[in-house]
């Protein structure tokens, strides 16, 4: 878990900047086969909400979505290894990149398709409601969301309910090569006040801004004040996906993208640190990466003959393609 | 024994999870009045938060229950309309039936849709009027279709219970079967076994859902003359091929009746199957929709497109002829 102090923000963001880095050279060597979206330039956005969960709180992902999986605390060696489609996975090697979960952690999952998470989130905020805890929900999606009916669909179930779940939009300018401006019509907050959710927009850039609006909706939601809506402003840093790395689409000028990366979350929590207690906290994360890519790079890879374990949880068994 | 009606016996199954299983919770349109006449009573006797009211929204609805499920719940879902399972493909067939293999096994979503009133309810016209129990078939969610109330009654609970999604279709020609029942003597049907529902030497007829009922009738019109098995499979995914393998074996010859549209529809995957596994004395049959049918409106035209008895006596006299 992301501890709720700069110390323990600055510990995260740092992480998922230097694992996002590492991932994309083992992308390069084909240690990682199909490639990644980073989430490098968004880390505060990920620190700072699960700075202010429990554990046992809950949380969906996107396609994007390494930096909440290590934020809400799922060990970065096994989540290494995952990507690199190793049976120590996180996932066992099944889901990759894209669905990367935790369920001992609360991670319901990366989900591959855009803005079908919400959905899940609201039901598992309303079961947490139902069953009378006080756990909360939170659902990470991206610009590119906003425009999806099931996301609407869903802030009206959960606004109708006052389900204790938060919605958090990562505005990143970008929907694969999509700029905002021209795909949503009238504005991203306004999506979620005209169900009557409560929202706000943050800089999404610095952690502890982000982390003093998600745990004002945290207390909302556990309070039984239902849910809440954070638009928070970042920039993607790097390639919608490394596919890009070689297409090299050109969407975005370099100038565009220089001026974005000026303003960089891991320096402005850094700046917030001495610079010893920085550099122990950096040396610290390379070790644990080194651990972790070569514990990914030697673990060991799944039977062929395993291909369907897990399909269905009565463990059946059905017709091979060739008999 | 009771007279139990194929309606009832849904809502007995659904009451009986219900009262069993804090978990089990009912999500659709209008079932706290109960339009369907499934879901009768169950908003009284369970109150709002187990019976839950949705508007209209299928999609979110949907997926509600795959996240409700993974936090521990065993929600049942209600589609008024056969088409709404195209709306909801995505959440069934791209995300609540891949988790569980997705994750490693770390989750597993106990959902159960059902519609009750699937296939031509005459009259309602192209929207309303689809029977797609194949594609679930295809993509490897658990099919189940039951065609008598005692296994409307049992399949609808070991639906429920089953730790996977679980699609059940009741046909709206099956919504007015009656049958005897012992009520005590009703029980969970296992997922995956097929059901003789009468025992031939000549042919064996698979039939699903309510074409079960007109297979009987047809195996009785052609009694003096030709011997008619009729297997119902009951669920189609995972299908009882052992069950089919062994009518077939006394019969070794086959007949598909099958309201899906003819390519890819359940009915070629028995014909597929059988023609590679099974031992056959004369080319088999399938009477199914047309290809890529569209159900028109006219009562004619509604009637011409799903498959009737007369074309299965035809199809059985032409394969015992072969």
């Amino acid at each position: 878990m992301t501890e709720p102090t700069p110390a323990g923000l600055y510990r995260t963001v740092r992480l998922i900047r230097r694992f996002e880095e590492r991932a994309i050279e083992l992308v390069r060597s084909g240690d990682i086969v199909g490639g990644i979206h980073p989430y490098t330039g968004e880390e505060a956005v990920a620190a700072g909400v699960c700075a202010a969960l429990r554990t046992d709180d809950i949380i969906t992902s996107t396609h994007r979505g390494h930096g909440h999986v290590l934020a809400k605390g799922a060990d970065p060696a096994r989540m290494l290894a995952e990507l690199a489609g190793r049976t120590t996975g996180l996932n066992r090697g099944r889901g990759g990149s894209m669905h990367a979960a935790d369920f001992s952690l609360g991670i319901y999952g990366a989900n591959a398709i855009v803005g079908a998470a919400a959905p899940i989130a609201t039901g598992a905020a309303w079961a947490a409601q139902q069953a009378g805890t006080d756990q909360v929900a939170v659902n990470f999606f991206g610009d590119g969301a906003v425009s999806q009916g099931v996301l609407l669909e869903s802030f009206n179930l959960a606004a109708l309910r006052a389900v204790p779940v938060i919605f958090v939009c990562e505005n990143n300018r970008f929907a694969t090569t999509m700029r905002v401006e021209a795909a949503v019509a009238g504005t991203i907050t306004g999506r979620a006040t005209a169900f009557g959710i409560p929202a706000s927009t943050v800089d999404g850039m610095d952690a502890e801004a982000v982390l003093a609006v998600a745990t004002e909706a945290v207390e909302r939601a556990r309070a039984g004040g239902g849910p809440s809506f954070m638009e928070c402003h970042t920039y993607r840093f790097d390639a919608h996906h490394t596919w890009e790395h070689r297409a090299r689409p050109r969407y975005r000028t370099d100038e565009e993208v220089a001026l974005g990366r000026s303003r960089d979350p891991v320096d402005i929590q850094g700046a917030r640190l001495d610079g010893a207690e920085r550099a122990t906290i950096d040396a610290e994360i390379e070790e644990l990466l080194d651990a972790a890519v070569a514990f990914a790079v030697t673990s060991d890879k799944p039977d062929p003959a395993d291909a369907l374990d897990y399909l269905y949880a009565d463990g059946l068994r059905t017709r091979l393609g060739v008999r | 024994m009771t007279i139990l009606s194929y309606l009832k016996a849904l809502n007995r199954a659904l009451h009986d999870e219900l009262a069993r299983d804090p978990a089990v919770c009912v999500f659709g349109e209008d079932i706290g009045v109960g339009v369907a006449n499934v879901t009768t009573g169950l908003l009284k006797q369970f109150g709002p938060d187990r019976v839950v009211d949705m508007p209209i929204s299928e999609q979110a609805f949907t997926s509600f229950a795959t996240g409700a499920a993974m936090a521990g719940r065993r929600p049942v879902i209600e589609f008024q309309i056969p088409s709404l399972l195209y709306l909801v493909f995505e959440q069934i067939a791209n995300q609540a039936h891949k988790f569980s293999l997705m994750t490693g096994g770390q989750t597993r979503i106990p959902v159960t849709y059902f519609v009750p009133g699937s296939g031509s309810r005459t009259g309602w016209a192209g929207q309303h009027s689809d029977h797609p129990y194949s594609l679930f078939a295809h993509v490897g969610v658990k099919t189940v279709v039951p065609s008598t109330p005692d296994d409307a009654y049992g399949l609808m609970v070991a639906a429920i219970r089953d730790d996977d999604p679980v699609v059940l279709f009741a046909p709206s020609g099956s919504l007015g079967v009656r049958s005897d029942v012992d009520i005590a003597g009703l029980a969970p049907v296992p997922l995956g076994v097929g059901r003789v529902h009468r025992p031939g030497t000549d042919v064996t007829v698979v039939a699903v859902g309510h074409l079960v009922q007109d297979a009987l009738a047809v195996a009785d019109q052609l009694a003096g003359d030709i011997s008619v098995e009729v297997f119902d499979p009951r669920t189609l995914y995972p299908f009882d091929w052992d069950g089919l393998a062994s009518s077939v074996a006394r019969t070794g010859r086959l007949v598909v009746v099958d309201d899906s549209n003819r390519s890819c529809g359940i009915g070629a995957e028995v014909l597929a199957t059988a023609a590679e596994e099974m031992r056959l004395a004369a080319p088999p049959k399938r009477v199914t929709r047309p290809d890529g049918a569209v159900l028109p409106f006219a009562l004619e035209l509604d009637l011409a497109v799903q498959p009737s008895r007369d074309q299965l006596r035809t199809a059985i006299q032409e394969v015992m002829k072969a």
